[in-house]
């Protein structure tokens, strides 16, 4: 059994559509999972879902999510955050929103360590201090005295990198980590990711759509369409030879791994169409 | 030095404001109709008495003559002489400021607590029940001007419910020599708490009036501004940390989410000055605005100008504390 075991979780928006249908993954000690899929196919929602955070529109339909054995629906609602907030951490999508403009740094990186976890502060600031130095940011104590605007997004999405692992979680959930930032910076950003959950064996929950970086850091990769499931594999076999017609369409869709003399090929009619259906049929089966 | 041209920009913007409400209310009551020497005079008086001593104020000359002799002595720190109390209109007028002071702070500071609590309440409990009974509350407060307040409140607390003290500002038969205006402050400062209750019993209604309205304002932007703030992403990052929604707005939220209310409600805080005007009539408080009423019934033009000055000059000095403390929360502002 995986650290983080979602099974069969189905939401829907009240009185309308279903967001997600019968998702179930796993992400083990050790291990990076990419949750790859469309915008809007429901990947946020997953993290969401895990980390507590859905939007009060979004309802449980069913379905479980334990970590370490333990059946989060079962803690009563205190206790489900305190633990949400020891094990799990989020690496945000922006950088710019992520951090509160009129905090400075420091305490930003501390506060999970102090009033969460009941850590006395100068040990806590110690602990940043070591953790700014891992994540490469040189002078850590003036970076912590900063505001968010002094710093630039490559720098402070490397102090929310920190501020994830400050406590030893056991699972990280990045959510398209790399998508707010320049170019340049994404690839320094994504070593850095793969670099801190190798050091500290965490599992890693990596949302993208990019199917080239999950070439680069995953192990096992999530396939989403519409809320579904589509595959669920481990990446080697997945670049080999994907298992589903989407699969192999998106494959196709990524640049790298087309003939540079092929123009893109946009997911066929054809392939959205079969997948479509799928997801018709399921709905259908629920009676819905 | 950017800091010093602003504060530079600020006084001159002061002293022209100031000029101009000088130059308004100086035009406007002489034009209005009333003579201030008949009005002191015993029916009986001549003519000749009446002019006597609309010489001795001055009265006899042009409004500009008036303007420039008042000008100049303002400019020497002297406000003239009031004509219905016969003493230095600058004494009078510090004399009683201190009571409006503690007034107008104390009505602040009552509506900044129900206000926010109201606005933190209702965002704790968004979209239920419990945030529309708030949205009513505060439709309702704001709907009753302040003096009706006052009214109701007099039949609550002063007529049905006989708790708190319904005209004045201290109890007469308070054997307490107090050695300054700010009788609040002081009575704190010497421990007297005994004094201290009977001020604030006096106090109550009248700075209670003047902070309803207020604090439905309060209430109101607070909370918007809040459940805006609540949707954005480092508050969700707060969440994920374990925090429960209490301490995400209060340790998260809210101070973002002042900001923008607070010029607003500076604002409203000079609106909550001038209603003393009458919540001072209507309570018998021996303050400003009690005695600009008196002024202006009795046709005391030295006294009418001396206090209307005081007046815009609190209210820059509000303002000029606001964008104060706006750049002092604001951390992108402070070191600009
Ligand atoms: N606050 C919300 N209320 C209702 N529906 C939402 C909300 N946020 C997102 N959705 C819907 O949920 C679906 C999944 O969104 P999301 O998980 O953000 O997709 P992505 O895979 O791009 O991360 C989308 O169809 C989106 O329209
Ligand atoms: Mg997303």
């Amino acid at each position: 059994m995986s650290f983080l075991e979602v099974e069969n979780l189905t939401l829907r928006i009240a009185r309308g559509p279903r967001i997600l249908r019968a998702v179930s993954l796993g992400v083990d000690q050790g291990e990076v999972r990419g949750l790859v899929g469309e915008s809007g196919a429901g990947k946020s929602m997953i993290g969401k879902a895990i980390l507590g955070t859905l939007p009060r529109a979004i309802q449980v339909v069913s379905g479980r999510i334990s970590l370490d054995g333990t059946d989060l629906q079962t803690l009563p609602a205190r206790e489900r955050r305190r633990r949400i907030g020891a094990q799990v951490a989020l690496i945000p999508q922006d950088p710019l929103t992520a951090l509160n403009p009129v905090r400075r740094v420091g305490p930003q990186i501390t506060n999970r360590l102090v009033d969460i976890l009941g850590w006395d502060r100068s040990r806590a600031e110690a602990r940043a201090r070591e953790l700014l130095d891992e994540v490469h940011i040189p002078d850590p104590d003036r970076v912590m005295r900063s505001y968010p605007h002094e710093l630039s997004g490559g720098m402070r999405q490397r102090i929310l990198i920190a501020s994830a692992f400050a406590a030893e979680p056991k699972l990280i959930i990045a959510d398209e980590p790399t998508t707010a930032l320049d170019v340049t910076v994404q690839k320094q950003i994504l070593r850095l990711i793969k670099e801190m959950q190798d050091r500290h064996n965490t599992a890693l929950l990596f949302v993208t759509h990019d199917l080239g970086v999950v070439s680069k850091i995953c192990q096992s990769l999530t396939v989403l369409y519409a809320g579904k499931v589509i595959e669920d594999t481990d990446t080697r076999s997945f670049f080999a030879a994907p298992g589903h017609p989407y699969s192999q369409a998106l494959l196709h869709a990524t640049p790298k791994y087309t003939d540079p003399e092929d123009s893109l090929t946009p997911v066929p009619q054809h392939v959205i169409d079969a997948v479509e259906a799928e997801v018709t049929d399921f709905d259908k089966g629920l009676g819905a | 030095m950017p800091f010093l041209r602003t504060i530079l920009a600020r006084l001159a913007a002061t002293l022209v404001t100031l000029f101009g409400a000088a130059v308004i209310v100086f035009v406007v009551i002489r034009v209005v109709p009333g003579n201030p020497i008949a009005m002191m005079l015993p029916p009986g008086a001549t003519e000749d008495d009446i002019a006597r001593l609309q010489a001795l104020y001055g009265l006899d000359k042009s409004i500009f003559e008036q303007f420039v002799i008042w000008l100049g002595g303002v400019v020497r720190g002297d406000f003239g002489t009031s004509i219905s109390l016969r003493q230095p209109v600058l004494n009078l007028v510090l004399g009683r400021l201190p009571a409006t002071l503690e007034l107008s702070i104390m009505a602040l500071v009552i509506a900044v607590f129900i206000g926010g609590a109201m606005a933190l309440t209702g965002t704790l409990r968004r979209d239920t029940r419990t945030e529309a009974a708030i949205d009513v509350t505060s439709g309702m407060a704001l709907s009753v001007p302040d003096f009706l307040w006052g009214l109701i409140l007099i039949l609550l607390f002063g007529v049905l419910w006989p708790v708190f003290h319904i005209s004045g500002r201290v109890s007469p038969s308070l054997d307490f020599d107090f050695q300054t205006q700010f009788y609040l402050f002081e009575s704190v400062l010497r421990l007297r708490f005994d004094v201290w209750a009977d001020l604030v019993s006096h106090m109550f209604m009248p700075s209670l009036a003047l902070a309803i309205p207020l604090a439905a304002i309060i209430s109101q932007l607070l909370k918007q501004s809040l459940k805006e703030t609540m949707h954005l992403d480092y508050v969700t990052l707060a969440r994920t940390k374990g925090y429960s929604e209490a301490s995400v707005i209060t340790r998260e939220a809210l101070p973002n989410a002042v900001l923008p209310t607070l010029t607003l409600i500076g604002v409203q805080f000079t609106f909550l000055i001038g209603g003393t005007v009458i919540i001072e009539r209507l309570f018998s408080y021996e303050g400003l605005g009690n005695m600009a009423i008196d002024a202006v019934i009795n046709r005391d033009l030295p006294l009418i100008q001396g206090i209307v000055i005081l007046f815009a000059l609190l209210f820059t000095v509000v303002n000029l504390v606001v964008d104060m403390t706006y750049a002092a929360l604001n951390p992108r502002l402070r070191h600009a």
